[in-house]
């Protein structure tokens, strides 16, 4: 069985700096994996490879098992893909816009499937309205619709909930996982870690154009033996001189450890310096603590 | 050629048809106020042909002008347009190959160029009349001549990066080979300097070329203008199908 993507020590060199440095990696038909990185980290570029908008400067790409270059058009048949920046064509409306990117995959007779799409990004009422009218918002979930025009199986979306409200990121995010459900391969990169942690099976994490973790999101998460505590804290907490603990706001501090009994060690020399605990929270590290220390650490 | 190739051609009509008024209406216009200027001003003194009134002498230049400036403006415009609005994605995403970009983006130019030529020569009909002794040369000239500027639109609006490097295109290049072609004038009546000057440019022989499908009468023979025109064409679309094979600027 083929990969719905397929990266073999895929290298782009600008002028001024290398955006990848030999990239490998495969996603699997019917994944919902996570592309995280730092700006800069060469995500944009991995994608624009795949999608063909790029070229690479050594390696080889491949989606659905067509080389992005030598079978380009059986590739980009078998990919959509929702750009990072904000783009439309003015002189359109949104249904002229869908049309017209449908039939560039040689697709005539679609109104059936673009009204579907309208109806799950919610779209319809804006339907005849012109481009240029729309709200930020608004073009987003076009730009969605437009990658969907020829029911891809392979979607790829580069941070389409940037500057998005939170009722269209929810609304995106039911309707990319029943587009899994269904089958479609869905690779996202995204800011929002919380995102990539609730959506995502598995996660590559990108830095200056390398991997520096491949994984399950749980296994990710399971690397993340290190606890987190919430204090709210009564006290002369600075004089006391306590290590391990930094200001989280107004009387919170917070504490870093990995087995329990620092925190008891802590709970003792507070008391010790007579301050007081009024409230106290523990977390376990979520994926922005992973990630934070993967690319601290590499 | 495939439903994604009449796509695009459909979406590069739709384009300037949506704002006629700008795109076909005002260099109608333009090349109107041309007529009627030039006209008052010179019809007493200049006879170039035979039976040819300078009135009648100016229309096929005019029209040939306009051809040219549109279809150039058309496909340049368009791209630079969806270039720095980060629009041209909509066609680099898709499975188009580099010939059907090419072609749809030339057609679309050379339709407006004609568009706007035909209105030239219907509001002409006005002022002068219409002589047409052989009207294959005339389409000849016009759909070549058009397919060089088009396709010349392409390569600059692929090549520029900056809306002031296109204008620099077209007022270093396109304005003067247009001006400087014999538009207004038979290149016999210039000074000998500016008489080489005019043989070396192209767009002299398409002018001269399409003035023979009106009059029957050219500067030089229609053959030798039909083979620089022809000429033209390949080495531009040559050229332009070269770069976009090699996605230069497009798909860096
Ligand atoms: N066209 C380009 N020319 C030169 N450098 C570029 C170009 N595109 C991207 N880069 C550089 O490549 C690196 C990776 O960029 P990008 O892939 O956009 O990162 P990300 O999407 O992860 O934020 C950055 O340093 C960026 O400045
Ligand atoms: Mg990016």
């Amino acid at each position: 069985m083929n990969a719905a993507l397929a990266v073999r020590g895929l290298v782009k060199r600008y002028p001024a700096l290398t955006a990848l440095q030999g990239v490998d990696l495969e996603v699997q038909e019917g994944e919902f994996f996570g592309l995280l990185g730092p700006n800069g980290a060469g995500k944009t570029t991995l994608i624009s490879i795949l999608a063909g908008l790029t070229r690479a400067s050594a390696g080889r790409a491949a989606v659905m098992g067509y080389d992005v270059q030598s079978q380009y058009r059986e590739a980009r048949r078998r990919l959509g893909v929702v750009p990072q920046e904000l783009v439309y064509d003015p002189f359109f409306t949104v249904r002229e816009t869908l049309r017209i990117q449908s039939g560039y995959f040689g697709l005539k007779h679609n109104d059936d499937w673009l009204n579907e799409v309208m109806h799950h990004l919610d779209l319809l009422p804006h339907a005849e309205k012109n481009m240029r009218a729309l709200s930020g918002g608004m073009k987003r979930r076009v730009l969605v619709a437009q990658a969907l025009v020829h029911k891809p199986p392979v979607i790829i979306l580069d941070e389409p909930t940037a500057g998005v409200d939170v009722s269209l990121r929810q609304a995106l995010w039911k309707f990319v996982q029943s587009l899994n459900r269904q089958g479609h391969t869905i690779v996202l990169t995204t800011h929002y870690l919380e995102e990539a942690e609730a959506l995502c099976g598995r996660i590559a994490m990108l830095k200056n154009g390398r991997i520096v973790a491949l994984d399950s999101t749980r296994n990710l998460l399971a690397r993340a033996d290190e606890r987190c505590a919430t204090l709210n804290l009564r006290g002369d907490v600075a004089a006391a001189g306590i290590a391990g603990l930094t200001a989280h706001g107004e009387g919170a501090w917070r504490f870093r450890f990995e087995r329990y009994e620092e925190l008891e060690a802590l709970l003792a020399r507070l008391r010790e310096q007579r301050v007081t605990v009024e409230d106290l929270q523990l977390a376990r590290a979520d994926l922005e603590d992973v990630f934070n220390r993967i690319i601290a650490t590499t | 050629m495939s439903a994604g190739f009449n796509t695009l051609l459909y979406k590069e009509l739709l384009r300037f048809w949506k704002v006629a008024f700008q795109t076909v209406l005002a260099p109608v216009i333009t090349a109107l106020l041309y007529l009627l200027i030039f006209s008052h001003v010179l019809s007493s003194h200049v006879q170039v042909y035979p039976g040819v009134s300078y009135t009648q002498f100016l229309v096929p230049g005019l029209v040939m002008m306009s051809v040219l400036q549109n279809a150039f403006a058309n496909s340049s415009s368009s791209l630079i347009q969806s270039k720095i609005t980060g629009n041209i994605v909509f066609v680099l995403l898709p499975p188009l190959s580099y010939a059907e970009f090419f072609l749809a983006y030339l057609a679309a130019a050379m339709v407006r160029g004609l568009v706007v030529g035909l209105g030239v020569l219907l509001v002409t009909l006005w002022f002068a009349p219409l002589r047409v002794d052989h009207p294959l040369w005339l389409v000849s000239f016009a759909l070549l001549s058009s397919g060089v500027l088009g396709g010349l639109g392409i390569v600059a609006g692929v090549w520029a990066e900056k809306f002031d490097q296109l204008a620099a295109f077209q007022n270093f290049l396109i304005m003067p080979l247009t001006f400087l072609s014999g538009v207004f004038y038979s290149i016999h009546s210039l000074p000998p300097f500016w008489h080489e000057v005019s043989q070396w440019n192209p767009v002299f022989y398409m002018i001269d070329g399409f003035r023979y499908g009106f009059f029957g009468a050219a500067d030089v023979a229609p053959e030798k203008s039909l083979l620089v025109a022809a000429g033209c064409f390949m080495a531009i679309s040559g050229l332009t199908l070269a770069l976009l094979k090699r996605g230069y600027k497009l798909r860096h």
